[in-house]
């Protein structure tokens, strides 16, 4: 009975300290994603089209090329010549060619730093964001987006996805995130620029944390190291406690 | 009693040093001859933990505050570059941020232990007061290494902190301005808080640990039978019946106690070193920005009951200060403790039925609370928040009165299993 009532009391404490699952984010429900930062390939090509697409304006400034290249498996002279901007050095952050007073008198505010994104927001935030420019004549750049309402970014990749209406939600639907019709297709397929997006995300993500996978995998070791260590001091504690009554 | 010089009469090296130095005193007064009660059960592995995890804060403390550059300017950057460039950095990191909320969660089970048992009864009162102003050194300490990253949350956690010194009438608002040391939670704020945080903190919460453990060592360890080991002692070697030596048997015992945590603990920093948000939360991840507010700014899991009253107390006058009251006043009243419970017996297990229900009662509250601190505010929550801590303060207030009353068990002579 004892024991019982000790282990309700473990119980309700550990529920008390369980983690807020229902966050209070604003904004509406995201796509389903999940990041695969192991994915190698993925992150390589999402590299190749961050630097593509939007290093022209975000910087990433707390990792560094060397580093990427690196941990992305891409070899010096593909990072110089495809990868870099012509006076960047081998072991300087990723930096954007935009200046900054200049880009606040453009869009209102500096383009944000990327390379903490997936993290401050979640990458299934930032997945979904990428996919959700839709056309808004109220805005002075002729798009918006429901992830983040009044965006001051161009939709940078309509060329590839498209450009796409949105749609207004049909009542008592279950699935509450955006829909939308595409009026005029773009360079890929949806499936393309899905993918597209996927592989951009995994290498945010991967930027946001590049010793991600190392953690992980000396993770392992160390718990198994600490299930030899718990096996070895309990029977040393056994030993010793022989003699108690 | 006059100091004797070597009272064991060691020779050689270990002679020549406790001639000059009671090392061999200590060794035996603390740990090879400190009788401990042999019936401690899970209850009595947080002590030992809690320990562990300041030792773990210190070192890995130490490595951070070499690469750490406290500045609003350099704050956020530095902690990236220990992410990143800093060999080990992200695991030092991550150690120390995870070590922070397991401190409180030690800290908590070990003062639950105190409740349940009568530990802090006469004649512990001291080490009960001295635990309740680590518990106090604590939450300050938290709170300066919540700000030290800069990032939003940080940012405007402090904002909220400092600003519940405003609510004091009169001296208020200039109040918040010393502490700052600006209009805003600024660089000067953030300077003077990695001050507190690596210096004057810690050493006052070292200093208290050791208060703590003398004031244990004087008295003697209570158990979960609340029975006095040192009533009965062996008539020829006058070691208590019921007690073995702290080492080996406690010293092994915690080994094992120590494996389990720390299987937890790894298996949190490698693979959710963020605790879902709940470690290093999702805005922490942007630098401070005064010009930009985080849409929900809740402070750290571990304030969450305090941060719950303060919310549910309702504001007189359109002032915060009866919440910021009732907030104070729930950590005060736990320093009045073992003046507020008169039962005749120490150790649940021989109270009455309602004395036990309260404390079930009480455990449950606790942990509700923590939840609601944080949830954002709605109606439903207020009102139970409201109840909540209307139960937390009568447990403590109405207990000289309960715990007098009821009818108790009887108390073994000698303490069981």
């Amino acid at each position: 009975m004892k024991r019982l009532i000790f282990l309700a009391a473990c119980l309700s404490l550990a529920a008390g300290l369980m983690p807020s699952l229902s966050r209070a984010d604003e904004g509406p429900a995201t796509l389903p994603f999940r990041e695969d930062v192991g994915n190698l390939p993925s992150a390589q090509r999402g590299a190749r089209d961050f630097m593509a697409y939007c290093s022209g304006c975000h910087a990433m400034k707390y990792l560094r090329y060397n580093r990427m290249a690196k941990d992305l498996d891409i070899p010096d002279d593909l990072l110089k010549s495809r990868l870099m901007l012509g006076t960047d050095k081998l072991g300087d952050p990723i930096s954007s060619s935009m200046p900054v007073k200049q880009a606040e008198a453009w869009f209102g505010r500096a383009p944000p730093d990327l390379t903490l994104e997936t993290k401050a927001r979640g990458s299934a935030w930032v997945y979904s964001y990428l996919q959700s420019f839709y056309l808004d004549d109220k805005r002075p750049l002729g798009v918006n987006n429901p992830y983040l309402p009044g965006v001051s970014m161009p939709a940078v990749l309509g060329e590839l996805q498209g450009w796409q209406k949105l749609e207004t939600p049909a009542k008592g639907e279950e699935d509450d995130t955006p829909k939308f019709e595409l009026v005029q297709a773009g360079t890929m397929s949806p499936e393309e620029y899905k993918e597209f997006v996927a592989d951009l995300t995994n290498f945010m993500a991967y930027a946001s944390e590049p010793g991600k996978s190392d953690r992980i995998a000396l993770g392992f070791r160390v718990i198994l190291y600490l299930l030899v260590l718990l096996v070895l001091t309990y029977f040393l504690k056994k030993e010793f406690w022989r003699d108690i009554h | 009693m006059a100091i004797v010089r070597n009272p064991y009469k060691t020779t050689g090296f270990l002679g020549w040093i406790d001639d000059r130095f009671p090392l061999t005193k200590m060794w035996k007064d603390h740990l090879s001859e400190y009788y401990a009660p042999k019936n401690f059960n899970f209850w009595y592995y947080f002590g030992s933990l809690a320990l562990l995890v300041l030792v773990n804060q210190l070192l890995t403390g130490i490595f951070l505050t070499m690469n750490y550059k406290p500045g609003a300017d350099t704050a956020f950057d530095s902690v990236q570059y220990i992410m990143r460039d800093v060999p080990w950095g992200s695991l030092i990191r991550y150690m120390h941020a995870t070590g922070a909320s397991a401190f409180f969660i030690v800290v908590y089970a070990h003062m639950f232990r105190g409740v349940l048992y009568g530990s802090h009864r006469k004649p512990r009162e001291l080490i009960w007061i001295f635990g309740s102003l680590i518990y106090l050194v604590l939450m300050a300490e938290a709170f300066c290494g919540y700000v030290l990253p800069w990032g939003q949350m940080s940012y405007w956690g402090a904002q909220v902190i400092i600003s519940l010194f405003g609510t004091i009438p009169y001296i208020g608002k200039g109040l918040v301005e010393w502490i700052q040391g600006d209009y805003v939670p600024a660089d000067a704020t953030l300077n003077r808080l990695f001050s507190l945080h690596v210096i004057a903190l810690p050493f006052v919460l070292v200093g208290l640990v050791f208060a703590h453990i003398l004031a244990l060592h004087e008295v003697g360890s209570n158990n979960p039978d609340g029975v006095d080991i040192k009533a009965r002692k062996d008539p020829q070697t006058h070691i208590p019946l019921d007690g073995i030596a702290f080492h080996p048997y406690y010293t092994v015992k915690d080994l094992v106690g120590i494996s389990v945590f720390l299987i937890i603990f790894s298996a949190v920093i490698f693979f959710a070193p963020e605790g879902g948000g709940m470690v290093l939360e999702q805005p922490n991840f942007q630098a401070a920005n005064p010009q930009v507010t985080p849409p929900e700014i809740t402070p750290a899991w571990y304030f969450g009951v305090f941060y719950a009253m303060l919310r549910a107390t309702p504001s007189l006058f359109h002032s915060a200060l009866p919440g910021v009251i009732v907030m104070g006043g729930a950590v005060v009243i736990l320093f009045f403790l073992p003046w507020l419970d008169r039962s005749p017996v120490k150790s649940w297990r021989y109270k009455g039925p309602v004395f036990r229900s309260l404390i079930i009662l009480f455990a449950v509250d606790f942990c509700v609370l923590n939840y609601l601190g944080m949830q954002p505010v709605s109606p439903v929550h207020t009102l139970i928040a409201r109840i909540g801590a209307v139960i937390y303060f009568g447990f403590f207030l109405l207990m000289p009165f309960y715990s007098q009353w009821e009818k108790t068990k009887p108390v073994p002579e000698r303490v069981t299993e």
